[in-house]
């Protein structure tokens, strides 16, 4: 599990993870919401020892995020951030390839190949495994940074706002294949979301975020209640049950 | 199940893509491009040492080997130092000199020439000068990088930034010195201030070559970790780099390499751009295990090419580092154009 004890992070005198201590992680998807500049990527950033918290420590799997070293945790944590721009001209095979990187210190191995390849295949990427990046799409181009999180073959996949600047369909999809890989391959997802029909859809546990404070952390259905998700997003929101499952309308 | 997302889309794709990776397969691995690129080299140095010797061939040869290793001593810092920049910076249109080495380098002779006069300049001990330029260029990256980069904050652009500020002000001091230049002190400041290979001072270019080999040093083991960088900070962390460690030990071996080389034959960075450049586009690959030996390759057949018209052609009529300036920055637009087109 990864646990934050009493973890704060300030931009200036701001802060914007305030005292944080909750567990998360568990088996299946959780999803994290919240409104923008809840604390929801720093947090991710805070984890994936990317920032460094001001107070308090980290965990992932009784690991001290500040003391392990980071080839260590990269074996156990995936991290995939919001803007992946690469200068470089890669290929999507090149791309899942970095993948492997923790296990392998690019000198990849049968085992490494053999991971590569069902990542690929994973996300049915076969087609364009030796397109550019900047020659596929919105939704193919997510697909590939999936794959290399994927192929790092860890139990925590974190995934920051993946749906960012997709369609309809590309956003089921990436959901879908979110769902399938905790099912079928075991992993621990947590994804921040913006959605939250997406969140209730797809996702076991629910963690919301508010001005740095987590403000709920329960199941699914608990969470979507329009009490909770107006405090949260500060703003009134209906739930509507739909075919036996809750929706928020919250367009007006 | 997952369908194809670009069934729609992908109807003109497909044959684009098989007609580009069919022209890669023919235009060859990177291993074979570099192999043909080595082989230019190896002509051309052999051209430039046992063409048109007006003498003794064992003089000429002597002369003219020192140049060659100059010239490779300074392609491997150059080259190098240029595409390590471009990685950890994420940006492929910089060069090294951003951080000022080349301003210091002016700055340092124009104030010895400044206060003491183009005599003493002249007769100012080589060794002595080359020490002082490397420690001062040197000293000043490093304690730039650890004061903006090795803190919290650890803000690469605001490091770029304050060097560029503080290297336009160096430079703007080293003008204002020469204005209050004689004409005479003038003439010969701007005679040292033009990148010469040619005839180097054989010790100190043993010092350089080994602290270029110390740079390399540095930079060798983390070839791989270098190919990671290219995907930005944020996804290099996740994959386990220790991004802060390797970035200083690149910088400095990056600081190293520049400051050396720089001392040994004048600012002639603005050269590394268009060699890194050209490296990137010809080696084929990302990959640093090919673009760092593309890039010194490129920069010996530039040095090499470029000496060898400029000698024989026009029979010494002009300055190596002018050439390369010219097409150097003809090159730049060229890249900035293509970069706005696109």
């Amino acid at each position: 599990m990864i646990a934050l004890e009493n973890v704060t992070k300030r931009y200036g005198r701001q802060a914007v993870v305030d005292d944080v201590s909750i567990t998360f992680g568990g088996e299946g998807v959780t999803a994290l919401i919240g409104p923008n500049g809840a604390g929801k990527s720093t947090l991710f950033g805070l984890v994936g020892r990317l920032l460094q918290p001001d107070e308090g420590r980290i965990t992932v799997d009784g690991m001290d995020v500040a003391s392990t070293p980071s080839s260590e945790l990269a074996k156990v944590l995936a991290v995939l951030r919001q803007d992946n721009h690469v200068a470089a001209r890669l290929t999507v095979h090149d791309l899942v390839e970095f993948g492997r990187f923790p296990h392998s210190r690019g000198r990849l191995t049968l085992h490494d190949r053999e991971h590569i390849e069902d990542a690929i295949g994973y996300l049915d990427l076969g087609p364009y495994r030796n397109r550019f990046l900047d020659e596929l799409s919105g939704g193919q181009r997510q697909r590939a940074f999936v794959a290399m999180v994927l192929a790092q073959d860890t139990e925590y996949v974190l995934l920051d706002e993946p749906l960012n600047n997709l369609d309809l369909r590309h956003m089921a999809e990436i959901m879908r294949l979110i769902r399938r890989m905790a099912d079928e391959l075991g992993k621990r997802v947590v994804v921040v979301l913006h959605d939250i029909n997406f969140a209730a859809t797809y996702a076991d546990r629910i963690v919301a975020m508010r001005n740095g404070i987590v403000m709920a952390d329960a199941p699914a259905r608990e969470v979507m209640r329009p009490d909770v998700l107006a405090a949260v997003y500060d703003t009134p929101v209906d739930v509507r049950e739909i075919d036996g499952k809750p929706v928020a309308l919250y367009h007006g | 199940m997952l369908t194809d997302p670009t069934s729609t889309e992908s109807g003109a794709l497909p044959s684009a893509g098989l007609h580009r990776s069919r022209l890669a397969a023919s235009w060859a691995s990177p291993r074979s491009r570099l192999t043909v690129l080595g082989a230019v080299v190896l002509a051309l140095t052999a051209g430039y040492l046992f063409t048109d010797v007006p003498g003794s061939l064992a003089f000429a040869l002597r002369v003219r080997g020192l140049t060659v290793i100059a010239m490779l001593v300074v392609a491997t810092a150059v080259g190098v130092s240029t595409v390590v920049f471009h990685t950890i910076t994420q940006n492929r249109i910089l060069t090294p000199s951003i951080m000022g080495f080349d301003a210091f380098y002016v700055l340092i002779s124009t104030v010895i020439v400044f206060f003491s006069g183009s005599a003493a300049f002249l007769a100012f001990d080589q060794f002595a000068l080359w020490l002082i330029q490397v420690v001062v260029m040197v000293g000043f990256s490093v304690l730039l990088f650890t004061w903006l980069f090795g803190g919290k904050r650890r803000s690469i652009h605001l490091m770029l930034l304050v060097g560029i500020v503080l290297g336009t002000f160096f430079r703007s001091v080293t003008e204002w010195m020469q204005r209050m230049l004689d004409p005479l002190d003038f003439q010969v400041l701007s005679d040292a201030m033009f990148a010469s290979l040619t005839r180097p001072d054989e010790a100190l270019l043993a010092l350089t070559a080994g602290l270029v080999v110390l740079g390399c040093a540095l930079v060798a083991p983390l070839l791989r970790t270098l190919d990671v960088l290219t995907l930005g900070e944020p996804a290099a962390v996740g994959l386990g780099v220790d991004h802060k460690r390797v970035v200083m030990v690149l910088f400095v071996g990056v600081s190293v390499m520049i400051a050396a080389s720089t001392a040994l034959v004048g600012p002639i960075l603005f050269f590394g751009l268009i060699v890194a450049n050209l490296a990137y586009s010809y080696a084929g690959s990302f990959r640093h295990v090919w673009t760092l030996p593309a890039a010194v390759l490129i920069g010996m057949t530039c040095l090499l090419g470029g000496q060898l018209v400029l000698e024989r052609l026009f029979g010494f009529g002009g300055t190596l580092s002018t050439v390369i300036d010219f097409a150097g920055g003809l090159f730049f637009l060229y890249l900035v154009l293509r970069k706005g087109a696109r």
